[in-house]
This record gives C-alpha cells, sequence and structure tokens, in this order.
C-alpha cells in the first residue's frame, strides 16, 4: 500500500506535483493516468525517495521508501530503462541489483528467464533494444518478488507485441495478488489493463475512481446522428434543449437529449436520418474532457475515501 | 521472441528468497565491487595506469643511470624510480571521476538507488571499493615501479633497496598517494555529476597549479608551492628529505594536506549526494 498526502514538489518555478493525496491499494492494478508533464514520474520518483518532496509525504507499507528493511523484497519499480550502465552484461546488472539487497545469485537467472533474457544473460545491456531493456528493467524490478509493482510508461515506445507482452505480465502479476502502480498517458491502454484510475493533471488530482466510474462520471452521453438534412435537426435539437457538435466526418454529436428523444424529433420534423446511434463513452473521451482544462476542473470521484464527489459536470 | 510469463507464485511478505535480512553495507559492498569489476573502463584504466608509471618510473631512472656522475647528493633512487606517478595521478584521477560520473551519464544512479534508497551506505560502500581497488593497484604500480627502476639503475650502483631508509615507506607512500588522488576526483565527481568537468577540474588541481605556481614571485613561491597538491602529496614518495631551501613539507604532514583536500571534496559530496534529487 502507497500513501501520499499532500504531497507536492516544486522544481525551481515550476509545480510538479501539487498537493496530491492519495492511496494506491493493495492487490489491484492502479492506473496512473494524465498527460505527458502532469507530474506522474516526479511522483513516482517521490515514491522512491530519488527527489525529496517540497511538502508533504509518502509513504509505502507505512514507512517512507528509504526505511524499508529490504526495499527490493517489497517495492519492484521500473521508471526509465535507460538507466542501466550499457557497458555492463544484463546478468552482470542485475547481480549488482541484487546483492544490495541479499538476494541470491540464482534468483537473478530466475528472473532473466522470466523476462526471455536468458540468452543474452552475457550481453551488454548497450547494445539492447528498447523492447530488450524494457524486460531488463522488469527483471530488476521482479528480483526481490516484492508485492508491489511500480512501473513508468511500461508500454512507451514498444512494438505491438511487446505491449502485449508487458500487459500480460501485468494481468499475471496482478492476478498472483501483487499490486501494481502503473503510470500511462495512454487511455487506452489503462481501459485494457486498470482496475483503478488516478487521474492527474498539472500536478493536482482529479479523479481517483474506478476506470468504470470515471468513464459513467465524466463522459456526457451522446448521441451520434447522420443526415442529409442537418440544419432542420439541429434546430429541433437546439429548440429541445441539446446541444450539437460536428465530429468532422459528416456527422453531428449531439448531447443532453437521449437516443429515442433525438430518434422522435427527427420524426416529427420529417427529417431523414442515414444513421442514429449511442456514443460510447470511452475512457479516452472521458479523459480528453477532464483534462483539457484540469485546472478549473476538479473531480474527485467517489473513491474509497469517501472523498467528496463532484463531478467535472457540475463544476462545468 | 515470444515469451510465456511464468512468475513464481507470490507470497505476500517474506519469502523464499531469504527475507527478514535488512539490506545493508556488506550487500551493497559486493554489489560495488561487482560494479567496477562489471565494465570494461576499469580494466583499461588500471591497466594504463600500471604500465604509464612503470613506464615513465624505467625511463627517468635509464636516464640517471646515463649520467651518474651528475647526480648531485640530494639524488633520490626511490624518488626517481616512482616518478611515473606524475602520470599514474591524472589516469586514476580518470578512473576516480567514473566509479561516481558514469552513474549520473547512464542514468544508473536511479536504478542503483530504487535498490539500495540509503545513500550513506552506497557512497561507503562505493567509496571504499574504489579506494581498496586504487590502493591495491596503486600498490602493484608502486613496487613495480621501484623493482624495475632500481633494477636498471643497479648497474651504475646509484641503486637503493627497500631497507634502506624511508624506502618501504616511499614505495608503500606511491600507492597512499595514487589512491588520495582517486578519492580527490571521486569526491570532485559528486559534486560536479560530470564526467569531463571533473576530470578537468582534477587535472587543474593536481597538474596545472604545480606549473602555474612557478610564474609565482619566488617569495611567494616559498609559502605557496608546498600546499599545492601535488607538491605536499609527492613528499610521501620520496625517501631523501626535499632541500630545506624548496620549503616543503615532511613526507606525513605533506601526504595528510594531501589527504586534507580529498577529504574536503569527498565530504561535500557526500553532503550533496544525500540532499539533492538524483
Amino acid at each position: 500500500m502507497i500513501e501520499a498526502q499532500g504531497l507536492t514538489k516544486r522544481y525551481g518555478g515550476t509545480l510538479a506535483v501539487d498537493n496530491l493525496s492519495f492511496s494506491v491499494q493493495p492487490g489491484r492494478i492502479t492506473g496512473f493516468l494524465g498527460p505527458n508533464g502532469a507530474g506522474k514520474t516526479t511522483t513516482m520518483r517521490l515514491i522512491l525517495g530519488l527527489d525529496r518532496p517540497t511538502a508533504g509525504q509518502v509513504t509505502v507499507n507505512g514507512k517512507p521508501f528509504a526505511r524499508l528493511a529490504s526495499p527490493m523484497r517489497e517495492v519492484g519499480a521500473l521508471l526509465d530503462a535507460k538507466a542501466v550502465h550499457g557497458g555492463r552484461s544484463a546478468r552482470a546488472h542485475l547481480r549488482c541489483l541484487a546483492e544490495t539487497n541479499g538476494l541470491p545469485a540464482r534468483r537473478v537467472d530466475e528472473v532473466l528467464e522470466m523476462v526471455g533474457l536468458n540468452e543474452v544473460a552475457r550481453k551488454r545491456a548497450g547494445g539492447f533494444s528498447l523492447g530488450m531493456g524494457q524486460r531488463l528493467g522488469i527483471a530488476g524490478a521482479l528480483l526481490g518478488d516484492p508485492a508491489i509493482l511500480m512501473f513508468d510508461e511500461p508500454v512507451n515506445g514498444l512494438d505491438p507485441e511487446g505491449i502485449l507482452w508487458i500487459r500480460n505480465l501485468m494481468k499475471g502479476l496482478a492476478a498472483e495478488g501483487r499490486t501494481i502502480f502503473v503510470s500511462s498517458h495512454l487511455m487506452s491502454e489503462m481501459e485494457n489493463t486498470a482496475d483503478y484510475l488516478l487521474v492527474i493533471g498539472r500536478g493536482k488530482l482529479i479523479a481517483d475512481c474506478t476506470v468504470a466510474d470515471f468513464i459513467a462520471a465524466n463522459s456526457k452521453q451522446s448521441v451520434q446522428v447522420r443526415t442529409p438534412q442537418r440544419d432542420e435537426l439541429a434546430k429541433a435539437v437546439g429548440a429541445a434543449g441539446g446541444t450539437v457538435t460536428e465530429d468532422g466526418d459528416g456527422r453531428m454529436m449531439i448531447r443532453g437529449l437521449s437516443v429515442n428523444r433525438v430518434g422522435d424529433l427527427a420524426f416529427e420534423n420529417s427529417v431523414r436520418l442515414h444513421e442514429l446511434a449511442p456514443a460510447h463513452a470511452s475512457l479516452e473521451q472521458a479523459f480528453m474532457e477532464l483534462t483539457a482544462a484540469s485546472v478549473e476542473f476538479r473531480a474527485g470521484l467517489p473513491g474509497e475515501a469517501g472523498r467528496e464527489a463532484v463531478t467535472a459536470g457540475e463544476v462545468a | 521472441m515470444t515469451t510465456t510469463t511464468t512468475v513464481a507464485r507470490h507470497a505476500a511478505g517474506p519469502s523464499s528468497l531469504g527475507g527478514g535480512r535488512r539490506a545493508g553495507l556488506a550487500g551493497t559492498l559486493r554489489s560495488e565491487f561487482i560494479k567496477i569489476r562489471s565494465v570494461r573502463s576499469t580494466y583499461w584504466t588500471l591497466i594504463a595506469m600500471i604500465l604509464v608509471t612503470i613506464g615513465l618510473g624505467a625511463l627517468a631512472s635509464f636516464g640517471a643511470a646515463q649520467h651518474p656522475n651528475q647526480l648531485g647528493p640530494g639524488f633520490d633512487a626511490t624518488q626517481r624510480s616512482l616518478v611515473g606517478m606524475i602520470l599514474g595521478q591524472l589516469i586514476i584521477v580518470v578512473l576516480g571521476a567514473l566509479t561516481v560520473t558514469s552513474e549520473y551519464s547512464t542514468g544508473m544512479i536511479r536504478t542503483s538507488l530504487t535498490a539500495m534508497p540509503r545513500r550513506g551506505t552506497i557512497l561507503a560502500a562505493k567509496g571504499l571499493v574504489f579506494a581498496g581497488v586504487t590502493f591495491v593497484t596503486g600498490l602493484v604500480a608502486s613496487f613495480a615501479s621501484f623493482f624495475i627502476g632500481q633494477a636498471i639503475m643497479s648497474g651504475k650502483h646509484i641503486d637503493v633497496t627497500l631497507g634502506d631508509p624511508h624506502v618501504l615507506r616511499a614505495v608503500i607512500g606511491g600507492a597512499l598517494f595514487l589512491t588520495a588522488c582517486g578519492l580527490l576526483a571521486f569526491g570532485l565527481g559528486l559534486v560536479l555529476r560530470h564526467t569531463a568537468g571533473t576530470i578537468t577540474t582534477c587535472v587543474g588541481l593536481l597538474f596545472v597549479l604545480v606549473i602555474l605556481s612557478d610564474f609565482l614571485p619566488q617569495s611567494w613561491q616559498n609559502d605557496v608551492d608546498r600546499w599545492i597538491p601535488f607538491n605536499a602529496g609527492a613528499q610521501i614518495w620520496s625517501a631523501v628529505p626535499a632541500p630545506r631551501s624548496d620549503h616543503m613539507f615532511a613526507a606525513w604532514p605533506g601526504f595528510a594536506v594531501l589527504a586534507s583536500y580529498a577529504v574536503i571534496a569527498v565530504i561535500a559530496g557526500v553532503i550533496l549526494f544525500r540532499k539533492r534529487d538524483a
């Protein structure tokens, strides 16, 4: 369990992390979502004690990371796959890490096998592809067989096969009852893997809820319509209290009215429809809407901590 | 490269990996020893340091043996055979800098601190391993230089033996000198976190200052020269004390001055390393 209270980090004049309070609960995959530069990596660096918070604190299993008796046995982290001395072999690199926590050499061979690097264990890490480097980083995170795993943008730059591998790996690790805290700016990735979401924008927490709740609360219901009589329908929709936006594809997106109501309006106004469908709200859309103006919007969704529920819609 | 991910069952809490032990200095020392042994630059710099030190010492000894009659009464055969330290120090400085700065240039420092977040422990281990490796290879370079140099000079009977006054201290002192120079670079590396900057600064302190002091007025030189890192530290690998007119420190006080510079650099480095974001 990772707990942050009032976590704040300022670099010079930039507020990278702004009064974050959250907890990462055990036994599930918590997605840490935010656009590039939102403060995800800084938050992870603060958790691991790489950076010192300007204010607030963060603990892992009740203690600051640096006070854990055997850090690698409690937390495995992959922040940057390139954070490796390129002149060292994969095996030597892992041995260096393992020795600090008194982990046996056989464990190094085990994790190399797990991530499929046993064939290149004696090769210098500097020659590894991005995908192999990522596997090496994950091998390092798994060395201590920790109950908590943290991954910062693990699929960044990977090919589809690599992405699938990481996705399955995370699901497998979560199925074993481990806590996974994974950051991404790819909403689709989170939709596929995460159970729970922490969303940040410009250093502030803007959502703390399940993936399903996040979509339901943040994506306004919309109806997708295609018609040759655009103006007539737009007028009728406007009169009925709906709003119309174009999606650029010759389609209209109608908000504020149900699919049935839009169909009835078209019938009453003798507007021919070529398409009428409820738009499925995706995490992607919800995320874009929420973070587009992340400074003004604060949406704490009903989380486990029973935080006050203010949805983006209400504030807007 | 399809891999079936079979992760060992996960037991909450301490697992089969011998859990419960606190990660401490012993393991981190082993880790740092693997680190220094597992990159090629360590071998290249140490081999270069030994060869250059021996080579220059042999050349200087050969030069002395060519004109034995021109050697003054203050001739120091020990110092002559160890004169390669002048270049050896510059090479050990590269290793001292790289030990620290390569962690920053590669980003490895973040991975290292994620495995062992206790910064004092990681620095202590790194410093002890580096100092140990440098001292041992320094002894190899120093003793080899001494024996080869004396062998060259023995034909003209201007050689000395380890049993002569102060000679053993001077030969071991060569290794101490190299270790202090290396630790100066180690400390500066922690402060600057940049390879080229650290090496340049060290070369300036150890090499250029000596040359610059030559341009000072004589009366200033009398006060300044002995405090220059090289002039102070080099007394430890001389068996014959420098003439009074040179205003130099004696062997051990001189070494203490060089060691103090190294200690100041290391302390500054430790303070900054513990305080700064990694």
